[in-house]
């Protein structure tokens, strides 16, 4: 069984990769790449795959809160992600990264005996991007 | 093929383990253990997976799922007190997870036929947490 819980974050983020240059940044990124970055307000599913244990849970919601606000919140929420998360430091802000990242930033503090299954980010409603976790 | 028919309920409940005191209860459940429950706006979307029928072109026959979700699972739960009005849940905590595992049961024997069968039953408590059961597999 699965359960999956919804977070939500505002942060902000520019991309930009120093492997091109800045006619080349500004055609791949678009708009995402203004040179003083923008914001959004980032949906974050977390979903938990294990058996039912005896007190009728998968997992225990406020333990499952509190490492997701402790683990990535705190350090996510009203953010500037190219420059407040050393996790992301020498990559690319995109969605796809940061999924990889935060999955990384859970499992580092994961103590549950249910498993990580899934990460899943809306960056807008338009766009989510999802990481089955093995 | 997937096919999912969504229904909602309204209903109480109270997540508590008598046999624990306040202070465990507390610890496991939250504010899900307040002593006299709360209540949420569960929706429920039932997957059906299976091949059209060739005659009638259909999974499986959308009036006849509504009937059977309302007979199984909204008739009985909505706006009741699940802990009080709807067994198992007088000896069943009533998580999440335990109603989705009931809905499950419910529907598993009702939903079979040669060509379709229940696939996934999510469970939604609030629109922040829900989860998904696809059967003892």
């Amino acid at each position: 069984m699965r359960l999956t819980r919804r977070y939500r974050f505002a942060a902000s983020h520019r991309l930009n990769t120093e492997a091109l240059t800045t006619e080349e940044n500004a055609r791949l990124y678009g708009k995402c790449n203004n040179p003083f970055g923008h914001g959004h307000d980032y949906i974050l599913d977390v979903s938990v795959e294990g058996p039912v244990d005896a007190s009728g849970q998968i997992v225990e919601r406020q333990a499952l809160d509190a490492l997701v606000e402790q683990q990535v919140l705190s350090r996510v929420d009203h953010r500037n992600l190219n420059c407040d998360l050393a996790e992301l430091k020498g990559q690319v802000p995109t969605t796809e990264n940061l999924a990889f990242t935060i999955e990384a930033m859970l499992q580092r503090q994961w103590t549950f005996p249910a498993r990580l299954a899934r990460v899943r980010i809306s960056e807008t409603a338009r766009n989510t991007f999802e990481l089955e976790t093995k | 093929m997937l096919l999912t028919r969504k229904a909602e309920f309204s209903a109480s409940h109270v997540c508590r383990n008598p046999a624990l005191s306040e202070e465990q209860n507390r610890a496991l459940y939250g504010v899900n253990a307040n002593p006299h429950g709360h209540g949420h706006n569960y929706v429920l979307e039932v997957t059906i997976e299976g091949e059209p029928d060739p005659v009638t072109g259909m999974v499986f026959d959308l009036r006849e799922l509504k009937e059977i979700i309302n007979a199984e699972v909204v008739n009985p739960m909505d706006h009741r007190f699940l802990n009080h009005e709807v067994p198992p849940f007088d000896r069943t905590i009533p998580t999440t997870e335990n109603i989705a595992v009931e809905i499950w049961k419910r529907l598993e024997n009702r939903i079979a036929l040669p060509n379709a069968r229940l696939q996934n039953v999510r469970l939604y408590e609030t629109t922040d947490l829900y989860v998904d059961f696809g059967g003892e597999r």
